[in-house]
């Protein structure tokens, strides 16, 4: 009875994104806000049925009623509760249902906080919401209904897959979900604006904190996908540059560049066309990714189980969506007027730059994970693309990136004077300068050495350069210390949010660095009692013991870290339900590096065990690195200016403040 | 360039994105049009269909006669029903097994499958016993080994040990007028 409840609030949903995408329209074209004020009320609408449906979801996980197709082949009575729960989104049908549920919020929250709007803006987003509710809800109604029974009913459930039980996998889906569904507002609101044919920067201050949330959402989801990877799989790697991993990545860097030209637009009243394109694509490519997961189209460890007619109905509203709403871009767009010419040397310009550099590399990963498929399907071959040409186009375009990165703060709008920068940069470069040469007079003086100094001297560059300013603004050692202290508490939140975001890529690029550069690994057959020896760490493999768990059984290896006096039990795991091998790594972290234990095949007639040990060096900084990126949007998003009253916009849009992202 | 010149490339710019996204999309539907002529993984049907049956050799039930195994099941054309006391679905079809039994149609063998063999024992005595010989399953391994996803599962097997038939789900009326009935026809 309560899946059909489900399944009857998640029909009654179809019509209500159905009234909530066409009523605003009508309205808008007879200018009848009762009309236009349906779409509030279907938007709210909209949250409740759709809670319950994933709440009744939810519920048949937890009683484990395999009467339930989805919950059968999902679920299983051993599996503990916590992944009973995050099961609901551990599949294609439940995940979707999250994803319309997320949508629905984010469709509520206009509703909430956008009693400031036009009405006629308003009611254009919501109902642009409205269409892609419709659209992925009548997906799963009539492909990938969760709710749909099961006649005979089995005694009990196929399991989840035991990789997917992971405490950090629980929620990663979620936040990668939050990311790309947050894509969907600057989306909806760019397509309003072509609707009604303005851009102004009234409309900038409103999508920008609902691009920032996404924006940090997805960089948390993407960062908690790579530490499960990194633990979990047990390659000792935490990016492999796999379709579906690029699959988020490519959404993030074009979302990255609509934080930095959505301010221009804010600021300068410029880049109008260019912004509204890449709120466009920026959801384009969130749902690309969607369709690249669930079509089968590429493969992928990640994969969803593939089912074609499901990607006919994906692509078919990828169509749609993105082929209707770039031709209202090409109809509209060159209506939208242009204003000003930049000068080379400005704060815009630099943010220009910016966006002209990510949205290449998003272009690069974008034909590196599409070009195998083009490839096959013009007939040129199978052909695959791996790490090596990312790496190859991606570090030379990023490069630059990150040293404009420790430039575009110190150049202010309009207009900057070269020396000014050189005067406020020349510390920062000296530092970083001296700083290169010590790391690498440290090193050993080969190839991987320098290539290793030279990324963490890019890092120490950016951060030298963020001190920098942050002193400069509170005048430290120039003013009394009273002083600077309250010139820290008035400085904008919106201004930390950016230091932190940008302090957060300098760790994240030490992380990624330091580990490609120094990483050891070895590979060894291994008796209990022998000892190996990896970075000058001393590991003695103690001994192997079984053991029976609920849920699966475990080979566990014992090895002694003799200088950290610590004992390290790396896992084979064999799971019944459904039966499946993992490897759990054991990790143990300084805080700088990790040593990464795999025990692997084994005994075999010696009774020998493969042991693969990795010395993992500045891994934590990738971690250390998202965290503060995300602190960073967080922050940011806490700015008053940001608290969605822009009523005010009037008076202090003439005054545009250094580093306000 | 003069000004109108400028505003009408301009205007060609803005549909560049929207072509190179319709060629895309162009190329995902070939892909999709392509996955779906290979037959994907998707659309396994039952592997075993038109295959020999699997080796299996099940423990009788409780003062029940000797058991199940392979060799009994390649003697002449048979129906062979994976059923338990723990599922409601089976006695939908129990009637019906019933009634093939007393109108002699067709030797029916039974699989307790997952069930606690005292249980299972009781459960015929309590409803009807419609099988010729009924081996227990309770680890899965025949059950695993003919690709049984839910109870009841329904195999034909003709004499030489051929699954020429599947069924999954209680078998209705219907189902066996339309589906089981022309095929034991048709064979004998």
């Amino acid at each position: 009875m309560i899946p059909e409840i489900g399944f009857f609030t998640l029909s009654l949903s179809l019509g209500v994104a159905l009234i909530q995408s066409v009523m605003p329209l009508i309205g808008l074209k007879k200018n009848n806000l009762t009309l236009m004020s349906l779409a509030d009320n279907a938007a709210i609408m909209q949250v409740l049925l759709l809670s319950i449906s994933f709440a009744t979801l939810i519920h048949s996980f937890i009683s484990s009623d395999f009467s339930v197709i989805n919950v059968y082949q999902n679920s299983h009575t051993t599996k503990p509760l916590i992944y009973k729960i995050t099961g609901v989104w551990g599949n294609h049908e439940g995940s979707l249902l999250l994803w319309v549920l997320i949508l629905a919020i984010f469709g509520g929250a206009v509703v909430l906080f956008g009693n400031n709007l036009s009405k006629r803006i308003k009611a254009a987003a919501l109902s642009v919401q409205g269409m892609i509710g419709l659209g992925f809800i009548a997906f799963i109604i009539f492909t990938s209904n969760p709710f749909e029974r099961l006649n005979p009913v089995p005694l009990d459930g196929k399991g989840l897959n035991p990789l997917l039980q992971d405490p950090g996998l629980a929620i990663h889906p979620p936040m990668l979900y939050l990311g790309y569904v947050g894509f969907s507002m600057a989306f909806s609101f760019a397509i309003a604006a072509l609707i009604e044919g303005k851009v102004d920067s009234l409309w900038a201050r409103w999508v920008r904190p609902w691009t920032l949330a996404a924006w940090t959402f997805l960089t948390v989801g993407i960062g908690l996908g790579s530490w499960w990877a990194y633990y979990e799989l047990g390659w000792g790697g935490w990016w492999y540059w796999d379709p579906v991993e690029n699959a988020s990545f490519i959404p993030w860097l074009t979302g990255t560049a609509l934080i930095h030209s959505l301010v221009v637009l804010e600021k300068r009243d410029s880049l109008k066309s260019w912004t509204i394109l890449l709120a466009i694509v920026t959801f384009s490519l969130s749902l690309l990714g969607t369709f690249l997961v669930r079509s089968g189209v590429l493969t992928s460890v990640h994969a969803f189980a593939s089912d074609p007619s499901r990607g006919i109905f994906i692509l078919i509203l990828l169509l749609i969506t993105v082929g209707g709403s770039l031709t209202l871009y090409a109809i509209k767009a060159p209506k939208l007027d242009q204003s000003g010419v930049f000068s080379p040397i400005s704060r815009e310009s630099s943010l220009l730059i910016n966006n002209i550099f990510l949205a290449t590399s998003a272009s690069t990963v974008l034909i590196g994970t599409l070009y195998p498929l083009v490839a096959e399907s013009i007939g040129i071959g199978k052909i695959s693309v791996g790490p090596p040409y990312f790496n190859m186009v991606f570090i030379p375009i990023f490069i630059p990136l990150i040293i404009l990165m420790g430039i575009g703060p110190y150049l202010p709008w309009r207009k900057a004077k070269i020396i000014n920068i050189y005067l406020n940069l020349k510390v920062v470069v000296l530092l970083t300068i001296i700083s290169f040469v010590l790391f690498f007079s440290f090193s050993n003086y080969k190839l991987n050495d320098l290539a290793g100094c030279a990324g963490i001297t890019l890092s120490a560059w950016v951060i030298f350069s963020i001190s920098n300013d942050f002193i400069n603004k509170i005048k430290l050692f120039k003013n009394p210390i009273q002083d600077c202290l309250n010139r820290a508490r008035n400085l904008r939140r919106s201004a930390y949010g950016m230091m932190f975001a940008h302090i957060g890529v300098g760790l994240l690029i030490i992380g990624i660095s330091g580990s490609s550069a120094w990483k050891q690994e070895l590979i060894v057959s291994l008796k209990p009692g022998e000892e190996i020896r990896i970075a000058g760490n001393r590991i003695i493999f103690k001994e192997i013991n079984f053991l029976n768990a609920s849920n699966y059984q475990s080979l566990m290896g014992e090895f002694y870290l003799v200088e950290k006096q610590v004992l390290m039990k790396p896992e084979r795991r064999i799971y019944n339900q459904p039966e499946q091998l993992t490897t759990e790594a054991a990790i143990h972290s300084n805080l700088w590096s990790d040593i990464y234990l795999v025990i692997g095949d084994g005994p075999n007639n010696e009774g020998a065990y493969t042991v693969r040990a990795f010395f993992e060096p500045f891994i934590p900084f990738l971690w250390y690195g998202v965290l503060i990126m995300g602190t960073g949007g967080i922050l940011s998003l806490t700015d008053r200016s940001v608290k969605v009253t822009p009523k005010r916009s009037r008076n202090n849009k003439a005054v545009p403040k250094a580093g306000s992202i | 360039m003069n000004e109108k010149n400028s505003s009408y490339w301009y205007k060609r710019w803005t549909l560049i994105p929207l072509i190179f996204v319709l060629v895309l999309i162009g190329v995902f539907a070939k892909r999709l049009v392509d996955i779906d002529n290979n037959k994907p993984a998707s659309y396994i049907p039952t592997v075993l269909l038109n295959t020999l049956i699997p080796e299996i050799n099940l423990d009788p039930l409780p003062n029940r006669g000797k058991g199940l195994n392979s060799e009994h099941l390649r003697k002449k054309l048979i129906l062979l029903n994976f059923w338990g006391s723990w599922c409601g679905a089976c006695l939908i079809e129990h009637e019906l097994l019933m009634e093939i039994k007393r109108k002699n149609i067709i030797p029916i063998h039974g699989i307790a499958w997952r069930d606690k063999p005292n249980e299972s024992i009781n459960w015929l005595k309590k409803y009807g016993d419609p099988y010729s010989l009924v081996g227990q399953d309770p680890e899965s391994k025949a059950a695993i080994a003919f690709g049984v996803t839910g109870a009841p599962e329904t195999f034909m097997i003709n004499e030489n040990g051929i699954i020429i038939y599947k069924h999954t789900g209680p078998i209705t009326e219907k189902v066996w007028l339309n589906d089981f009935l022309p095929l034991i026809r048709e064979y004998k």
